[in-house]
């Protein structure tokens, strides 16, 4: 569990609307291209693979590992008086590598550990994504 | 060199570091006379603006406007740091095009004094709600680039800030620099983990300031009695996050420094003097690498050997002490890379510093988060 961290606000708009929905289930929607099958990060109303316009979207498996991993000493705004806090990428299963939190650590991560999804609820409209120790 | 190439006629960093007492637009301006009287020219001959995301305002046109300046063109590029760096190409185009004579950019702001970070990702930035409410900060996003680096190429810490040794040794002759004081290794290695794995010393100093340049046609500089510098090669490119497939091990330099090399016809060899953007000390060692003077991967041990260091080094880079020591100011310094060579090429850097014979001179800026959103922009420059 991760109440200890902050959860800004978000901004829910058309592109990713369907996205914050997935996090209050507890499921990471992502999209896919109809057309040439990429699977896209952010969400985003237009393929920036193929710049076709018709995308679909799947729960992705929650799985990843961790791309890489920072602890920031003193954070700003909302993160001002959080104490250190791990800020990382991890690379989803499905592919895309995703700006995160890693949270529940015994000690210091390490690149490659696997990592499972984990969300911390931002009212009723939206949850942060974040990873624990698989 | 082609003679279309433009020149640049006139350089001026702001002396200030600390500017309570200065407005945001007075910095601008201030500056701006620096590079007029530098180049021997006026305000008033200036007929085309430049200027990017520090600008308070309305941008060009409340500056334009606080100048009273007379233009027939005018550009607000935003990448950042790099920002003033790819306006010298994009105020050479424009010259080039006949568009304007006599270019104008600056760049000022206030960060040391407190205020809004120029360029930072706001609510509407569509990444905004995936990455900063996360708690990213820009010593962060360097950080998370510095690791990656680590993990694949075995870069120390040592290493990292064997880059701000060089650059305290610079800046320890220009008494302009915020930090004047020479650093070693293992002073780098001891002071405050900011966001592991960089130290309080791995980062760029805060500082309010601001610098000018003034771009001019061949034709124009021939008729001033100032040395100019000539632009010989420009390059531009963003790399961005790559549809969730970032690569943080490597930045936009891979593409804009060939893009200047191949315009300038010149090689790595002919490289006298070399700015390096330096946000980080990550930065610097990630660029030469992507520029070309070492193999990627090898950035690490070619710093750690002092290369860095003027006038004798293999790449002598910042010699007023660049980011990391001496002036970064409004939180995106490009603008001091372009001062900075074209003192070099003039022959008036330090003499404790200054390259020997320096013919040819490199200016490089980066700017947004590294390897993530950013900006790169190449210049070769020759002496005149
Ligand atoms: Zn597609």
């Amino acid at each position: 569990m991760s109440e200890q961290l902050p959860t800004p606000e978000v901004v829910i708009d058309p592109d990713t609307r369907e996205y914050w929905a997935g996090t209050t289930r507890g499921v990471i929607t992502l999209q896919r291209c109809d057309d040439c099958n990429a699977v896209i990060w952010m969400p985003r109303a237009i393929c920036p693979v193929c710049h076709k316009q018709s995308l679909s979207s799947f729960e992705a498996s929650g799985k990843g590992t961790v791309y890489s991993w920072t602890r920031t000493a003193k954070g700003l705004a909302e993160y001002r008086d959080a104490g250190p806090y791990v800020l990382a990428y991890v690379e989803l299963e499905e592919g895309p590598r995703v700006m995160t939190n890693l949270v529940g650590f015994d000690g210091d991560p390490e690149i490659g550990a696997a990592v499972t999804a984990t969300f911390d609820a931002v009212g009723d409209d939206a949850a942060l994504l974040r990873f624990t120790p698989a | 060199m082609a003679s279309s190439h433009a020149r640049i006629a006139g350089a001026y960093e702001h002396p200030g570091r600390h500017l309570p007492d200065t407005s945001h637009a007075a910095i601008h301006a201030e500056s701006a006379l620096g590079a007029c009287a530098d180049a021997g020219i006026t305000l008033a001959d200036v007929d085309g603006f430049f200027c990017s995301g520090d600008a308070p305002g309305f941008g060009a046109l409340s500056l334009a406007d606080y100048m009273g300046l007379k233009l027939s063109y005018v550009d607000v590029t935003e990448m950042g740091g790099s920002s003033p760096v790819a306006q010298v190409g994009h105020a050479a185009a424009a010259i080039a095009a006949g568009k304007c004579q006599i270019a104008l950019i600056t760049l000022g702001g206030k960060p040391r004094t407190g205020g809004s970070v120029a360029g930072a990702p706001r609510p509407g930035a569509p990444e905004y709600s995936f990455e900063n409410v996360y708690g990213l900060t820009t010593p962060g996003g360097y950080a998370l680039a510095a690791r990656r680096h680590m993990h694949e190429y075995g870069t120390t810490s040592a290493q990292l800030a064997a880059v701000k040794v060089a650059a305290s040794k610079h800046a320890k002759h220009n008494p302009n620099a915020f930090l004047q004081k020479e650093v070693t290794v293992d002073e780098v290695l001891a002071s405050p983990m900011v966001s592991d794995p960089l130290h309080r010393l791995d980062c760029c100093v805060v500082t309010d300031g601001g610098g000018a340049l003034i771009v001019v046609s061949p034709e124009v500089a021939k008729r001033l009695d100032r040395q100019s510098v000539a632009l010989l090669g420009h390059g531009e490119s963003p790399k961005l996050a790559d549809n969730g497939r970032i690569d943080l091990t490597y930045t936009g330099a891979r593409w804009s420094g060939p893009r200047a090399f191949e315009e300038a016809g010149v090689t790595h060899a002919d490289i006298d003097y070399a700015s390096i953007y330096d946000s980080f000390t990550i930065t610097v060692v990630e660029t030469i690498e992507d520029l070309g003077f070492c193999k990627k991967g090898q950035g690490g041990a070619y710093v750690a050997d002092g290369a860095l260091e003027a006038p004798d080094g293999a790449l002598p880079f910042n010699t007023d002490g660049g980011g990391l020591c001496n002036n970064h100011p409004t939180n995106r310094g490009g603008i001091t890379k372009v001062i900075e060579a074209v003192r070099q090429l003039r022959g008036e850097a330090h003499p404790a510093v200054q390259v020997a014979d320096c013919e040819i001179a490199l200016a490089h800026g980066t700017g947004g988060n590294l390897g993530n959103r950013m900006g790169s922009a190449t210049l070769i420059l020759g002496r005149e």
